[in-house]
């Protein structure tokens, strides 16, 4: 592959890849709501 | 009353996200790129996707949430109680049209990639050339031709698909996260298999038939940066138009599937994590496979010849047959797989607006819903079966799966920025949010979004001749007017482009071919209208027994 072709598949495949996964230690770090929130996996009953 | 519920956070992004990957991401993004001049597609898309496709997705979340508030969980009565005036609820309508619309002819995609996985582990490929696997599907979806032995085949496995997909939905909001939350990651690991042999593949496909094949060459050709490009307007319409699709905006699911969290939820990590899974599997997944696959066996010339969406049934089982028995058998299972999980989390995000409406407005139970939605789908989809060759399925493409997205798009980000107000949207999107957003974004969003989409809309109307903008714009200065493509609205409106071929033919056989494929073009589109003036009944019914509830 010629050099700026690799720089630019590198660089945008690994930006999306870090945000991706980024947002995802953001969702799973962020606090749980109180009760009664939007998933009922949350509910303690369903616990 | 509708009491459904998301069962985890995960779920809902997961479900979100099969909702945004779709066959697009595979078939229709690498096509787009190559379309456009390969590494001249990507600095537009980017671009994009940062200034219309994330504004547009929080709107959309934004709208469903706050819909949800309400108990309203499909855009008629969203629309209406954010509009204010009785012909939003009408224009809310495109929500429900436009899933069922798809959905008829989608879940015949979908049925097609069932049919293949089944094929490809039977070893139905195995030593065919790649002349014969093209015919195969040509014979596949002619109804007549069994290529299992089943009569219909194309039809049983359509029936079966939608049987599918209704079982699914019946089950509520708990049947689609399930299937998200299984289908997204078996999605992921086959695409990253058939990507890590797309990137691995190299020269070593060279055949003395196609002895320039390389799969190094899809890939630069892919990713060499042209930044001339960022002056064609043709690049940036079909960028923005990607963005637009990839993400399955337009549509009206992801507002329902959101009217389904409450106000203290978040929205706005949510949804940018559910937009950037997509681009994951687009960028990443989606730019490794079919290009360099394709190139690394038939050479770039000929990928750039032959880019199509029937590449991924005409052509990707002849070239994993190049990689033995037992591997072409798991690659066939795994693409087709790939496809079938990528087609059903979008397709049954396409049931749900219609379910939520019925359940808020006519007491519904969900299985009720769920199965009324499936017959209804199978009532407009089986003329796009039947009638395949003769343009149903590209009529319904066009009208519900391309112009009314637009259509649909451009009304409610008006609606969300100017009518209702940006400040009340950023207030609706920021409320539990666990992210900071950009206030550039306020902007953004109210101004430069629905520009954007305006532009859209205005491009699918004039399209010109060649979709060559610079040439057209060269053209209308110099005086000598504008010259419409036949892809554009005005012209497909009077079937101009096929009505051209029907002048210029002589063949009797093919002016009845032609002659007919205009008559069902006809036919394709009375039967959408029909669709959206029934469900425009319905809202008028809803709205009916509103009036009355709201007087006792």
């Amino acid at each position: 592959m010629n050099t700026s072709a690799l720089i630019m598949m590198i660089s945008v495949m690994s930006t999306v890849t870090a945000i991706t996964i980024y947002f995802f230690v953001r969702v799973y770090k962020s606090p749980q709501r109180p009760e009664p929130d939007s998933y009922s996996g949350n509910d303690p009953k369903s616990k | 009353m509708n009491k459904e519920s998301w069962g985890s956070r995960t779920g809902l992004i997961l479900a979100m996200a099969g909702n945004a990957v779709g066959l697009g991401n595979f078939l229709r993004f690498p096509v787009q790129a190559v379309n456009n001049g390969g590494g001249a597609f990507m600095i537009p898309y980017i671009i994009c996707f940062i200034l219309m496709g994330l504004p547009l997705l929080w709107i959309e979340w934004s709208i469903g949430r706050y819909g949800g508030r309400f108990g309203n969980h499909s855009t008629p009565f969203i629309f209406d109680n954010m509009g204010k005036r009785a012909l939003w609820k009408y224009f809310g309508v495109f929500g429900i049209f436009t899933n069922i619309a798809v959905a008829a002819y989608y879940c015949y995609i979908e049925s097609w990639t069932m049919s293949y996985v089944i094929h490809s582990v039977i070893g139905t490929f195995d030593n065919l050339s790649q002349t014969e696997v093209a015919a195969f599907f040509g014979n596949y979806v002619d109804i007549g031709t069994s290529t299992t032995g089943i009569p219909y085949e194309a039809v049983v496995f359509y029936v079966f698909c939608i049987l599918l997909n209704t079982w699914i939905l019946s089950r509520g909001l708990e049947g689609v996260e399930k299937v998200a939350k299984v289908g997204m990651p078996l999605l992921i690991i086959f695409g990253a298999f058939l990507a890590v042999k797309g990137l691995t593949l190299g020269t070593s496909g060279a055949s003395p038939e196609h002895p320039d094949a390389s799969a190094i060459a899809g890939l630069n050709f892919l990713w060499t940066p042209q930044f001339d490009s960022l002056t064609n307007p043709q690049v940036w319409f079909n960028a923005a138009g990607q963005v637009f699709f990839t993400l399955s905006l337009g549509m009206g699911s992801i507002q329902c599937y959101a009217s389904y969290i409450k106000s203290k939820d978040d929205i706005a990590l949510n949804s940018s994590t559910a937009g950037f899974t997509n681009e994951f599997v687009e960028i990443v997944l989606g730019s490794l496979i079919v290009i360099p696959i394709s190139a690394g066996y038939l050479g770039l010339d000929w990928v750039k010849e032959n880019a199509g969406f029937g590449m991924a049934f005409q052509t990707m089982p002849f070239l994993f047959e190049k990689w033995g028995p037992v591997l072409s058998m798991v690659a066939g299972a795994m693409w087709f797989g790939l496809l079938f999980f990528a087609g059903i989390t979008s397709s049954l995000a396409m049931g749900t607006p219609w379910m939520g409406f019925m359940q808020d407005e006519f007491n519904w139970s969900k299985k009720k819903a769920a199965w009324s939605f499936g017959l209804i789908t199978l009532i407009w989809g089986l003329p796009t079966v039947f009638f395949y060759s003769q343009g149903v399925f590209e009529e319904y493409d066009y009208w519900a799966g391309t112009f009314a997205l637009v259509v649909f798009a451009m009304g409610e980000a008006i609606l969300y920025s100017w009518i209702v107000g940006v400040d009340t949207g950023w207030n609706e999107l920021k409320m539990g949010a666990d992210m900071k957003l950009p206030e550039v974004f306020k902007y953004i969003i109210k101004y430069v979004t629905p520009v954007m989409l305006i532009l859209v809309f205005i491009g699918s109307v004039f399209t010109p001749e060649g979709n060559d903008w610079s040439a057209a714009f060269q053209n209308l200065f110099a005086g000598n007017g504008w010259m419409f493509d036949n892809g554009s609205l005005i012209k497909k409106l009077t079937n101009a482009g096929l009505k051209e071929m029907l002048s210029l033919e002589n063949d009797p056989l093919e002016i009845r071919k032609l002659a007919d494929k205009i008559f069902y073009a006809n036919v394709a589109r009375l039967l959408l209208a029909s669709m959206f003036l029934f469900i425009c009944s319905l809202v008028y019914i809803a709205n009916q027994k509103r009036l009355k509830n709201q007087k006792a």
